[in-house]
């Protein structure tokens, strides 16, 4: 155990397409929610991460005057990191009370910044005159190589977004909630082959805020804490190109040890799993990665309806990124899932969801975090 | 295929020997004297070993298919449909390329197929290094 306590968490008002808010309000929209679920105001507060916008622009923006600031910047997977950092910081006493948020304009466009690679960069010279036209053309560009290696086929692949879409349809707040077939997805347009739009993420708008402080001071929060167990991060490469092996993310492997061995659980002892999910092999490669299927085998594990309702290792609860909201930087949504299901407020709660794993990823396969929750600190 | 919008690398003191490689359509890559290891995308120290002691060398330029997607929205510098694909070199490394005198289906581009380099002005200043398959292929190996 760490010490430290989820005590605050929410996402905005809305998801889904918010025009008429911008990028620093979703995020203040998601971060006063979160306040109300702690009850606390800004003044309580004196550390802040976030990505994607400067700390900076945020504590100014929210009142916040912090002795502590995180603004590692990593992809999607980025909160996962700050609520690693959050822990030791508030651990260490640099802070005693921290609010991650995350806000993105991903599908208006209100107020965002945007995420160029310099003509001069690693990837500037070496990927982009190629054509790559964003993570659909990048993220993706490994699977083929799967695919062969371990002979997962198309109808595997498109099983990912059935099962979530199966969770999402138990979720009134999913993006997109009528259950599909292996058909459907097939089916859909093609992206990037081998990519059919129904295995590539939402475009949508939103964000989410988390409030961490130390677990015995948990009785001065309306809501139980959610434990935080251990953590782990870790960063490859900013090229896909790069990856050591395309069929398995080094930074999804250290992350995901260092996080279990920090919480001191087993995989037996996992009752829910997250894996972000921008396109869907990413569970594939998480599940692997993490040791819950040996090389080779998550596919069927998948297909034989083990991550699904009712399923040994419910996964993705929310629907996912492929189903529930994507706003560019998931990672945020993952975590909220996992304190909803410790919590026991999930739309598709969980029995007895008393250890949550959640496995983030940046960058595409460029950075991982994870993070155990608990219900009890072990 | 290639139209001006394509988007070109920019040069580094670190990376400029293989751009000008490639405009004397060579493909550079790089050796640590130290520990043996070759590398790509260009650096002057070792990844592996950290060593400083690097030269560079002349690639064969074959290498094998590793894996690509065919992306189906337009881009300006590319007609219809096209694979951004990898390929790893005979030499070790790996990298980003697209697939030239090739159909861009997946019937087409089978992964491990033997590539061999071509080199594609850009612009006055750049070649890009592209991949074509070694069957129907004229002999344009650099040794």
């Amino acid at each position: 155990m760490t010490g430290i306590a989820v005590v605050g968490a929410a996402e905005t008002t809305e998801l889904g397409k918010i025009p008429h808010l911008s990028q620093h309000q979703l995020h203040a929209d998601a971060a006063l929610n979160a306040m109300a679920d702690a009850g606390i105001t800004a003044k309580d507060i004196d550390g802040i991460a976030t990505a994607g916008d400067r700390p900076t622009d945020l504590a100014y923006y929210l009142g916040i005057t912090p002795t502590w600031v995180d603004g590692t910047s990593v992809g999607g997977c980025s909160f996962m990191l700050h609520v690693r950092h959050a822990v030791a910081a508030i651990a260490s006493g640099q802070c005693t009370t921290v609010l991650i948020t995350h806000g993105e304009s991903g599908r208006s466009g209100v107020g965002r910044g945007g995420f160029p690679r310099a003509p001069a960069s690693l990837a500037g010279q070496f990927e982009v005159p190629y054509g790559p036209m964003g993570p659909p053309t990048m993220f993706t560009l490994p699977v083929l190589r799967y695919m062969k290696d371990y002979g997962m086929t198309h109808e595997q692949l498109a099983m990912v977004a059935v099962v979530q879409r199966e969770w999402a349809s138990m979720n009134p707040r999913a993006s997109f909630q009528d259950e599909i077939s292996v058909d459907d997805v097939l089916n859909s347009k093609m992206i990037a082959y081998p990519f059919h739009l129904l295995e590539c993420c939402l475009v949508t708008d939103g964000g989410g805020a988390l409030i961490l402080t130390k677990a015995d001071r948990a009785k001065d929060f309306p809501n139980p804490p959610v434990h935080i167990l251990g953590t782990g991060e870790s960063v490859e490469t900013p090229m896909v190109s790069q990856m050591e092996d395309l069929t398995s993310s080094k930074a999804f492997k250290v992350a995901g040890s260092f996080a279990m061995q920090d919480a001191g659980i087993s995989h037996a002892d996992v009752d829910h799993l997250m894996v972000y999910d921008a396109f869907a092999h990413l569970p594939i490669y998480g599940l692997e990665d993490l040791g819950f299927c040996k090389k080779g085998e998550a596919a069927d594990f998948i297909w034989e309806q083990n991550t699904a309702p009712g399923g040994s290792l419910p996964m993705n609860t929310n629907g996912g990124g492929l189903s529930y909201m994507h706003s560019g930087m998931y990672g945020m949504y993952a975590l909220q899932e996992s304190v909803r299901q410790i919590r026991g407020t999930a739309p598709a709660q969980v029995p007895d969801a008393n250890v949550s794993l959640c496995l983030g990823v940046g960058g595409m396969f460029g950075a991982s975090g994870c993070v155990v929750f608990g219900k009890e600190p072990r | 295929m290639d139209k001006p919008t394509r988007a070109l690398p920019q040069p580094t003191p670190e990376t400029q020997h293989f751009w000008d490689g490639t405009q004397a359509d060579q493909l550079l890559l790089q050796r640590c004297t130290d520990c043996a290891h070759t590398y790509f995308p260009p650096r002057p120290f070792c990844p592996s070993c950290s060593s400083r002691s690097v030269e560079v060398y002349a690639a064969s330029g074959r290498g094998t298919l590793a894996s690509y997607v065919i992306n189906q929205r337009p881009h300006p510098a590319f007609d219809g449909p096209y694979a951004i694909a990898l390929v790893d070199l005979e030499e070790g490394p790996r990298m980003m390329t697209n697939i030239v005198e090739c159909a861009q289906t997946p019937e087409a581009l089978q992964l491990d197929m033997p590539l061999q380099v071509r080199f594609e002005q850009v612009s006055e200043d750049i070649k890009l290094p592209l991949f074509a398959p070694v069957t129907n292929a004229p002999n344009g190996a650099n040794t």
